[in-house]
């Protein structure tokens, strides 16, 4: 792939375990594609990249798959497979090992629908659902082989505010509770704020925002991307106290 | 307006036949390797096949019809009439069965081929598939490579079957030719040649028919009228394919036969 200018320039960072890094940036930043090489759909033209302790970036196509099993992804379209019901979307990982869907796949299904409260749609159609359901089952279609790391494209993109928050919050509960790394690209703001100010509460099993003057760590980063590079990597709380014009512009 | 230079054109015209030859030989690779899916060739067989079965029978009983039709005045001259049965027997089984059955198929299922994954392709169904650990090219390309190949054979002979009967039938009742006449000519006049040529042609125009409607479902992009597109491109390509090829295998079974 050659383009003129390069659409990623000295971009690098460290997605730790169990840690969620927040992509923010304007649209053609480049947000996407890094998760698309993250994900060995497109390599890099120059350096490296290592997931799960295989360096990606040389690595052949056919040798990535067993690899990608341990990585989830949403799509920013859910891209679900529209001629396949919910379940057998949800299932699809699962019956690829097995072949078949058995009773212990849907089971695995009914939880991992359960988990993104769409219990009733699995023998729908991707046609048949809202935007939001879509989104949510492609979640569901996401952390049912419970992968290492999930990878968010945009997941509220499109959806309205209240949408947006429910899929908000199946991502904190998805880092709160099962402790997942994640890279989460978003165009909105006040989501990226949502996550780092809010948790998990099990015993409510809702989300609850962090109280004031709290230690709890949300496990959130920023990196925010501009002409190709990074501008900024950090916490919520060293991003409202960066001094960056841009920075600020961009957040007010 | 951006001036297009000749070498670009050039050289994306030689990337486009490398990825569709890398395209098309994994297909058939992947047939030596794990997962094989079973399943989906036979869904594919069925949907190819049995579904292309009504305008395979109509292409056939007409065009056999027509020749005899056409041939009649001709051969009436010469008082070799009963050379009917040869004539088309030879004809359909050698060419015209292949050919026409091939673009037949090439025009509903090519397109098919085209559009559906051309579809799933700018919804980056293909990339969520990949991003799963599926291999695309195993699990949509060589199921689809595999039936094209083994339905277009069958489908061939079941067109030469039905264009010698379209024969028949015109010859029977508007030539007043003899049946047995007909069908002992139309049988014997085949040799081994001819049968080998009438079902080599069928496996490779299946072959270019899976392999190019494919590529063209797979590069899709621009939304829906890239989609168009392809499934537009994707029929012309492998008509034309399928003429060229098929001059190019009869020279070559005429140099090997000596006939």
């Amino acid at each position: 792939m050659a383009f003129d200018q390069p659409v990623l320039d000295g971009v690098s960072f460290h997605l730790k375990h169990g840690e969620t890094k927040v992509l923010l940036g304007e649209s053609g930043t480049g947000k996407t594609l890094i998760l698309k090489l993250a994900l060995g759909l497109i390599k890099p033209d120059f350096g490296t990249i290592s997931v799960l302790g295989d360096e990606i970036s040389a690595m052949r196509e056919q040798d990535m798959y067993a690899l990608r099993r341990r990585i989830g992804m949403v799509f920013q379209e859910s891209a679900l497979f529209d001629s396949l019901t919910v379940e057998e979307n949800v299932a699809y990982r699962l019956m690829e090992e097995t072949g078949k869907l058995t009773d212990e796949i849907h089971a695995r299904v009914l939880e991992a629908l359960e988990f993104v409260e769409l219990g009733k749609t699995y023998s729908l159609f991707p046609g048949e659902l809202s935007g939001g359901m879509r989104r949510r089952v492609a979640i569901a279609r996401a952390i049912i082989t419970q992968p290492e790391v999930l990878l968010y494209d945009s997941p509220t993109g499109g959806l309205d505010p209240v949408t947006s928050d429910t899929i908000i919050e199946l991502v904190v509960k998805q880092r709160d509770v099962y402790k997942t790394s994640s890279l989460l690209v978003t165009h909105r703001l006040q989501d990226a704020f949502t996550m780092a100010s809010h948790y998990f509460d099990r015993s409510l099993n809702k989300m609850v925002p962090v109280e004031d003057g709290s230690s709890r760590n949300v496990h959130t980063t920023f990196l925010i991307l501009r002409d190709h590079k990074i501008i900024f990597e950090g916490t919520a709380p060293e991003l409202l106290r960066c001094h960056d014009p841009y920075i600020r512009e961009y957040l007010s | 307006m951006p001036i297009t230079y000749l070498t670009d054109v050039a050289k994306d015209n030689v990337e486009a036949v490398q990825d569709y030859s890398i395209l098309a030989g994994r297909s058939l690779s992947n047939l030596f390797a794990r997962p094989r899916y079973i399943a989906d060739t036979l869904l594919q067989a069925d949907s190819i096949g049995v579904g292309s079965l009504p305008i395979v029978i109509l292409t056939g009983f007409f065009t056999g019809a027509v020749l005899a039709l056409q041939t009649s005045a001709t051969l009436q001259q010469f008082g070799s009439l009963s050379l009917t049965g040869q004539l088309v027997s030879l004809s359909m089984v050698r060419e015209l069965g292949p050919v026409l059955t091939g673009l037949m198929v090439a025009g509903r299922n090519s397109s098919g081929m085209a559009s559906e994954l051309g579809s799933m392709k700018v919804t980056e169904q293909i990339d969520a598939m990949r991003a799963m650990g599926v291999d695309p090219t195993k699990k949509l390309v060589t199921p689809r490579v595999i039936a094209t190949a083994v339905m277009l054979f069958f489908l061939s002979i079941i067109s030469d079957l039905v264009g010698l009967t379209g024969g028949f039938v015109i010859s029977f009742l508007r030539l007043g030719l003899n049946a047995n006449e007909y069908w002992s000519t139309a049988y014997q006049s085949l040799r081994f040649e001819d049968v080998f040529m009438g079902l080599c042609k069928p496996v490779v125009f299946g072959l270019i028919i899976a392999t190019i409607g494919c590529y063209y479902g797979m590069s899709a992009k621009g939304g829906t009228q890239g989609v168009g597109r392809a499934t537009t491109q994707a029929v012309v390509a492998a008509s034309v394919l399928i003429l060229v090829s098929d001059y190019f295998i009869t020279q070559l079974l005429m140099g090997i036969f000596g006939k």
